[in-house]
């Protein structure tokens, strides 16, 4: 009898030390110090606010370990294998500059764990043909055709291009120049500067040389503004367009009155007060809004935590469908469950995008996902 | 290329070369002095932006916090150090050098914060702010490796740079700032229009300039410098302490850094990283005036600025690689001019 008791107690204690409860692991990385921070503290604001407006699925609670990858490639492949390896999560999601979501789709891969990226990435299939990593935000190459549609409409027919001298500036003036077998306008100049330059007058004076009737910034954040004071110095007084990256409110503080009437294209979020009723981006923006302002204490006022939050978003509606497969969280199962709920989803309305995947493309964002928006006295107006 | 490109794109030269000019000046005066290649020199001009920028905004600036804490960690140092050799007697006088003065600096910036005060008090406010953290680092990081190769010396400031990056991430965060223009006016010189900031960077480089010339050949204090730079020893043999010359080689290159940081920031947006870029324009123009020569400094820093305002009008992807590109030309000429002396060599 007393050994009987004691075997009872040992097996209580074992069966107490396995993991009772089920709940779902997401493994959360973005860059909280290095130059991509600027971005990276942003998404993880984003994603506080998501775990406050959703912290459970179906009756499972969700764990989210938050790690940073200090702007390096290389760290945030350490991360994801350590998530996925000791940690165990179901989901990762990713990070806050291209070449580093790149890294942590190839983990992903290898390991067969569904990935969300939050940066604009190509995911290519497998070997084997499979996908296991998708993309929130919308490309730049749709980001860039609404801006070029919006020259054609207003007439502009010769832009001068100023970019940073990096992807992004490849990225945004690729994504316009396609805009060139229109035949509606040409790009006289591909201009270049870096975020640490400290003027851009020569490049100004090279765009200017070629009298154009728009120019378009490819710069990023607060260094964005550097081309429009350059060019509010030099007395230029054509139309100005801008890329998604300016969204931000430094950009506006230092930009001041020379970015007044900029038209860029950007996700529906940053006016969602301003969207007419019904569109499909208001209610989740606005409910958005709402639980940024209550975990973060500051109003939100950029784009990119937006994407964090429908990573959250498509995530969550994803592991509903993978439960009721039956499948468990914590296991290989779930996690191919999770990553084929993921690939099917369909007609998901968030904050930026109305979100499709299939298991042909990584990309899930159609033109909806973006509105044009005009700076008109410090704050953008939308200007569909 | 017209002539009316050609002369904007001078003016912008010369106005980057001339904040490059103080950077560089400072850099090779800690160098000389020091034996420092003190690479974090950016940073400590982009702090004083950063805490100008924080001053305007009303809030308080991190430095202030950070003089406190570097400061504290100093004194431990120092007094650690003299308790150690026994000379306790001199522990009041560390006390009031390394604690009490950096701190009645962080205290007046902390508490003069929420005010708002002129843009001049603003200024001084800021560049005061920014410079004890130069000579407390040298007593914290430099200091007990004094003697080491000029190499090992480079490394660790090196590894300061990116303590002092990061730190700057985490006082002022992420987002670049801009200040307000120092000055609204404009100056017509025929047909080229000088924007009055412009020309106040190039008066305030060139004064500067002159007011160390001033300094090294008219005061005791200058000459002591300069023959600790000459020579360590021999400085030492005369009864010039060569920490005390380092330190104010550190208080004076700091100036330097500070003034040019809040010159720079009104121009363009300042990172907490865009210290090692403007650190490294201002090293290529010291390197072409040999890291030793004051006027070949001047010269070589006015060249960097010249030469990155064209190579960005003809080629902007360019720019950097074609600036630096420049030092190859200057470093064959020189370790074929140069002949090594003795003592180089035996270093």
């Amino acid at each position: 009898m007393k050994r009987f008791l004691r075997y009872t107690m040992l097996g209580g204690a074992l069966l107490a030390a396995l993991p009772a409860r089920a709940e779902i692991t997401v493994g959360f990385v973005t860059s909280l110090s290095g130059p991509a921070s600027s971005i990276g503290i942003l998404y993880s604001n984003g994603i506080k606010a998501a775990h406050l407006y959703r912290d459970a699925v179906a009756g499972e609670t969700i764990r989210l370990i938050q790690l940073d990858d200090g702007s390096d490639p290389s760290a945030a492949t350490r991360n994801a294998r350590k998530l996925v390896e000791e940690n165990k999560v179901d989901i990762l999601i990713g990070t806050s500059s291209a070449p580093s979501s790149l890294a942590m789709a190839a983990v992903a891969a290898e390991l067969k764990v569904p990935m969300i990226a939050i940066s604009p990435i190509n995911v290519e299939a497998s070997q084997s043909g499979d996908r296991w990593a998708i993309c929130v935000p919308q490309t730049p190459a749709l980001m860039m055709k609404a801006v070029t549609d919006r020259m054609a409409k207003n007439g502009t027919k010769k832009v001068g291009y100023i970019g940073f001298s990096d992807a992004w500036g490849d990225l945004v003036y690729n994504g316009a120049k396609a805009a060139e077998a229109g035949g509606h306008l040409a790009f006289t100049t591909d201009q270049r500067y870096t975020r640490t330059d400290s003027s851009v007058t020569g490049q100004i004076l090279k765009v200017l040389a070629t009298k154009p009737d728009g120019v378009l910034d490819g710069g990023s954040a607060t260094q964005g503004a550097l081309p429009l004071l350059a060019l509010q110095e030099r007395g230029y007084k054509g139309r100005l367009y801008g890329n998604p990256a300016l969204v931000n409110a430094d950009f506006i503080r230092v930009a001041g009155k020379s970015a007044e009437g900029i038209e860029l294209p950007t996700g529906p979020v940053i006016v969602a007060e301003q969207l007419p009723e019904g569109h499909f981006a208001k209610a989740p923006s606005l409910a958005f809004r709402d639980a940024y302002q209550k975990a973060n204490g500051t109003p939100s006022t950029d784009s990119f935590s937006a994407y964090a939050f429908d990573a959250w978003l498509i995530m969550t509606d994803a592991s509903k469908r993978a439960m009721a497969a039956e499948a468990k969280p914590g296991t290989p199962g779930f996690r191919r469950a999770l990553n084929e709920a993921i690939f099917s989803t369909k007609e998901l309305p968030g904050t930026e995008a109305v979100y499709s995947y299939t298991p042909a493309s990584s990309f899930g964002v159609d033109a909806r996902g973006v509105v044009m928006v005009r700076l008109q006295g410090g704050t953008w107006i939308y200007a569909p | 290329m017209d002539l009316d490109i050609a002369t904007l794109l001078m003016v912008d030269g010369i106005t980057t070369g001339a904040v490059y000019v103080l950077l560089a000046i400072g850099m090779v005066l800690i160098f000389t002095v020091t034996r420092v290649i003190f690479v974090p020199f950016g940073d400590i001009a982009v702090y004083a932006a950063l805490t100008l920028s924080a001053l305007e905004a009303k809030h308080a600036p991190g430095t202030a916090a950070l003089v406190a804490a570097v400061a504290a960690v100093a004194t431990l140092m120092e007094v650690t150090s003299l308790l150690r050799h026994g000379k306790a007697r001199a522990v009041p006088r560390a006390l009031a050098f390394y604690l009490a003065l950096p701190l009645a600096v962080s205290g007046t910036v902390w508490a003069a914060s929420g005010t708002d005060w002129p843009m001049p008090v603003r200024i001084a406010l800021a560049i005061v702010a920014v410079l004890p953290l130069a000579p407390l680092l040298d007593r914290i990081v430099f200091r007990p490796v004094a003697d080491a190769s000029v190499l090992l010396l480079m490394i660790i400031a090196v590894a300061l740079h990116f303590a002092l990056a990061g730190i700057g991430l985490l006082c002022f965060g992420a987002e670049g700032v801009r200040t307000q223009p120092l000055t609204e006016a404009a100056l017509t010189f025929g047909d080229v229009l000088v924007s009055g900031q412009t020309a106040l960077i190039v008066v305030a480089a060139a004064s500067f300039s002159l007011l160390l010339f001033l300094f090294f050949n008219h005061t005791l204090t200058g000459k002591a410098l300069h023959a600790t730079a000459v020579n360590r020893l021999g400085a030492r043999l005369v009864a010039i302490r060569p920490e005390r010359a380092g330190t104010i080689a550190y208080l004076i290159g700091s100036l330097l850094a500070a003034i040019s940081g809040v010159l720079i920031a009104p121009v363009t947006t300042i990172f907490y990283d865009s210290g090692f870029l403007l650190g490294l324009f201002a090293f290529v123009g010291a390197i072409i005036g040999g890291l030793t020569n004051y006027p070949g400094t001047a010269l070589g820093a006015l060249l960097v600025g010249l030469l990155g305002s064209y190579a960005s009008f003809f080629s902007s992807s360019f720019k950097e690689v074609i600036v630096f590109a420049a030092l190859v030309p200057v470093l064959l000429w020189r370790s074929i001019a140069t002949t090594h002396s003795e003592e180089e060599i035996e270093e």
